[in-house]
This record gives C-alpha cells, structure tokens and sequence, in this order.
C-alpha cells in the first residue's frame, strides 16, 4: 500500500504572508493545474465556509449561531434570503435542536449542513452520537472556542476534544483557504456510500474564522461537476417504507458499532481519493497529514490547526540556521492516521505534541495520549513530550515555538526527557 | 420464506452482513416481536357471560392485545403482557387474572 504524504517545502516563498497561495500557484507553474479560473476573494475562515456550503448546492441548513461561529449562520441566512441559494433555513430555538433537526433531515436523503461552536457543541453531546450511529452523512463546521467557566469566547479545542469518540470524521483546517477546501471535500468523502458518516471540519475561532485572507474560490460550474447531488440507498420515502432508529439491545447494538467503526476507518483511504480528485480541479493537495522538512529531520512537532501556520514560520528560521527540524501538521484527527504517522516519524529522534485542550488528570492531552500509545507499539525508542498551549485564546508566539523546537533538539542530543508535559505560555 | 424465518435468520447475522446502520428494511416488523413473552404469572380471561361489551379494556389495553370480533371480546395472548390493567380497568369485573401453568 503506498500511502500518501501530502509535502510543503520550508524554502521560504517570495511573499510570506500569502505563503499558501504563492505554494499553489508554483504547483502551477509546474504544469499540472490550471488556475486561470479561480477567483481570489477576501475571506475570513467563516465566510469561506459559508461560500463553501453556498456552492455545495446544500438542502437544508439547520444551525443556531454562537461566538465565534456566527458569521456562518449569517451568511448563510442572507445567502437562502436573497435566493442565491435553493435551500431549506431552519431557524431552531438550540444546538441540540439544530442537529436534530439535521438528522431528519439528512435521513430523506437531503445534503445538510450545520456549524457550531465551544458550548452549542456540548449541548448537541448526545445527537452527536445519534448521528454517527444513524450514519447520517452531515457536514458540521466547528469553530473551536474554549469552554466555560471561566466564560471564555476566545481559541481553544476543549470543545471538539470534549466530543473527539462521538464517531465523526474530524478534519481541523489551518487557514480560510483550507477550510473552503475542506467543507467542499467533507460532503463527497461523508455521502460515499462506504462511509455515510458525519464530519466535523474544525477552524480555531478567530484566529482562523475572524481573520481576512486571500482564498482562492472555483468556479460554480466546477464544484457542481465536483459534488453531484446526493445519491443515497435508503431514506425515509412514503412509498417505500422502512425503518431507522430502533431499539437495538445486546443481540445487534454490538455489530451496528463495529459497522460503525469499520465505516470511520475507511475514510482516510476515500479522503486520499477524493483529495486527489479536488487536486485535479484546484490545484491545491490534501490528504490526512501534511509534512514540512521531515525528510532529514531530528526532532519535529506535530500539531493541528492554525499552529501549524506559526510553526512552519519557526521552522523555516531554524533550518536557515541549519537546525533539522520538521513540521507534521494533522489534518485528519478522527480516523487517526496511524499508518501515515509512522511512515514520516522513522528517522526521527524527538517529537513533540501540541494540544490546545487540556485532558484533565490524564497523562498527556487527547492528541499526545493517541501518538504515545501508537509510538508503543512500533516505534518505543522515541523520546515525546507533550506541550499543552493557548488555552482560552492565549496565543502562541514564535519565540516560544523557537524554545519549544531547541528543547526537543536538546533531547535528541541526551535522550534526557525531563518534563513529560509542559504548559508553554502560562504565567509562572 | 416467510417473514417470521426471515427475522431469525437475521438475528445471527455477522456485523459484515448486518443491515446498513441498523436501517429495518420492512415496515411495520413490530408485528414479528411476540410480547406475550413478557408474561410471567398470570394472564387475564374474559368472562364472556358478564361482558357487557363496553370496550374499556379494549381502550386501555396498551399493547392492542384486546381483539374484537363480531360478537366478542378476546386477549390475544401471542401480545398480551399480562400487566392487568384490562382486568382492572373492567367495571363489571368480568376480567380477571388467572395463574398461568408453565
């Protein structure tokens, strides 16, 4: 099986603040793509996603707005009101309402859309579940915000790590041009008919979801070809009656769960499909990780989400210095790229995982308890630590990234780890 | 094959063959769950001499285990719980509830 390892180069580009354009359209250059069509627009993350899920040709939209995720509902609301849009709005009285009402409505066979944040996703808790379960192919954008109390509107990832075994796919995006690209990409690989499960496309709140950037947008006609209406088996159909959502106890409850399990699985595999397929009409490449200088390097950080932006920034400074550093940025948390991981981890002496959500009482954060129980099994001898970051908005500077990297470097050197976990950024 | 075969065929099925998530492809399977089961000790027995046809057990009756026909009442028992509401609920007593020999 050969996997595929989507790489950035650290050489530095030309323009440094549009790092992600100038890197697509040297891909450009390079022959294979086209570009010609695409229009740059100013996006914030939110709008992006609401102009995703405009030209997703979306059913129904069933979604209750909160900070910092309300820019989509609003979008998307003046998008159905003006008519640019041929889509159901439910206006609902809560989260837990608004997904629920995104299941029946996913169950007759609608594309569906929703989005949320911080404490609308703890209340949708439960249909969390009962949408995976039902495998109801929705797609959620979740702003990550930290969770209450203290009340806190600002960045962190308490909420979805809150909700990380509820069996959708998570996908965390590292700009407004990722997440445009990833919402388009969640409807096909959730409608597949081998995965039909929901998917969480996660963008750090106003970090990613307030900040205007340049994003690249295909043309209508393109995402059509791309993203055909819904096709699905079985739905809820008067003239064919048939059942969903019954009472499954000890003789079935069991093999629906494996099902379910197998299902969410497969996913990396079609995402790899589908990523390769959108590469053909964007130019732009996805897949369940990406990786920047891992070729030569002695120690890395692994990271989701807009940390990864920060991170490359540092690592381009380090390896001017001639300092072997590497960047492995997570875009599929849920299913775990195992398989992927290892392959670019081989040569590796140190690593480091970043969790922007604390896991209270455990022994590392959720992200850095999944990479060491996986390391036990195939690769024992590499030295981690975790680093618990920017919780409730802090940020994370690039000094502190430098410090970070220089730890690790030291590390590799001793093979010496002192402090298993560290909160970087807390006053001491 | 007829339906009730078709239920207890499925009920052995290995996760790979079960029914995409956990979707009932016949309507109105309900029929097929026999709770008559349920019943542990007693069961109720219509009096048809004191049956006065009033239909209250038939209205009360949670499971739809009370049958009319033309000229009576009966307690299907293929459903019937055994929970006694009937037998209470019965205002000139003609239901009441018997020990069941297993």
């Amino acid at each position: 099986m050969t996997l595929h390892i989507v790489k950035k180069e650290y050489i530095r580009s030309e323009t440094p603040s549009l790092s992600h354009v100038k890197d697509s359209s040297t891909r450009v250059q390079n022959g294979s793509v086209t570009m010609k069509n695409q229009e740059v627009v100013g996006f914030n993350g939110d709008e992006a996603v609401a102009y995703a899920v405009k030209q997703s040709d979306v059913n129904v939209i069933a979604a209750y707005p909160i900070t910092p995720q309300t820019i989509i509902v609003e979008r998307l609301s003046e998008y159905v009101a003006d008519g640019d849009i041929d889509s159901e709005f439910v206006c609902v009285e809560s989260e837990h309402s608004a997904l629920s009402a995104c299941i029946g409505a996913s169950l007759t066979g609608a594309r569906v859309f929703t989005a949320t944040a911080s404490q609308g996703l703890a209340l949708m808790h439960e249909v969390l579940y009962a949408t995976s379960g039902l495998r109801c192919p929705i797609v959620m954008a979740v702003v990550n915000r930290a969770l209450s109390a203290p009340i806190n509107i600002h960045n962190d990832r308490s909420d979805m790590m809150g909700s990380r075994d509820c069996g959708w796919v998570q996908i965390y995006a590292e700009n407004s041009q990722e997440v445009y690209d990833w919402i388009i990409q969640a409807f096909r690989i959730s409608e597949h008919q081998n995965i039909q499960l929901p998917i969480a496309v996660n963008l750090d709140g106003f970090v990613i979801s307030h900040s205007m950037e340049n994003v690249y947008v295909l043309p209508n006609k393109d995402v059509k070809k791309f993203l055909p209406p819904r096709k699905t088996r079985y739905k809820i159909d008067p003239t064919h009656p048939i059942s969903f959502g019954g009472l499954f106890l000890q003789d079935y409850y069991y093999e629906l769960k494996r099902q379910q399990e197998e299902a969410l699985r497969q996913t990396s595999k079609i995402l790899d499909q589908v990523g390769k397929e959108y590469y053909k009409i964007s130019g732009r490449e996805y897949g369940s990780l990406e990786v920047c200088g891992m070729e030569d390097a002695d120690v890395a950080i692994l990271c989701m989400g807009s940390t990864a932006g920060t991170v490359r920034s540092v690592l381009r400074k380090l390896r001017a210095d001639g300092k072997k550093v590497g960047l492995i940025k997570l875009w599929l948390y849920r299913p775990f790229p195992i398989d992927e991981l290892f392959s670019v981890i081989e040569n590796l002496k140190a690593l480091v995982v970043m969790d922007m959500a604390l896991s209270f009482g455990a022994p590392f954060g959720a992200l850095c308890s999944d990479v060491a129980s996986i390391l036990q099994i195939k690769k024992k001898d590499l030295k981690i630590f975790n680093v618990i970051y920017g919780l409730g908005g802090r940020d994370i500077t690039p000094s502190e990234i430098e410090d970070i990297f220089n730890d690790a470097l030291e590390i590799a050197k001793t093979g010496i780890v002192k402090d298993y976990v560290k909160f970087v950024g807390v006053r001491e | 094959m007829s339906r009730k075969q078709n239920l207890a065929d499925r009920m052995k099925l290995p996760w790979k063959r079960m029914p995409f998530g956990g979707i009932m492809l016949e309507a109105g399977s309900s029929v097929e769950y026999r709770t008559g089961d349920w019943r542990i000790t007693e069961k109720p027995v219509i009096d048809q001499k004191k049956c006065v046809h009033c239909l209250l057990c038939w209205i009360f009756c949670p499971d739809v285990a009370i049958v009319r026909s033309e000229k009576q009442l009966n307690v299907d028992y293929t459903y019937c719980k055994g929970c006694g509401i009937c037998a209470v609920e019965c205002p000139v007593h003609a239901i009441i509830m018997v020990e069941e020999k297993k």
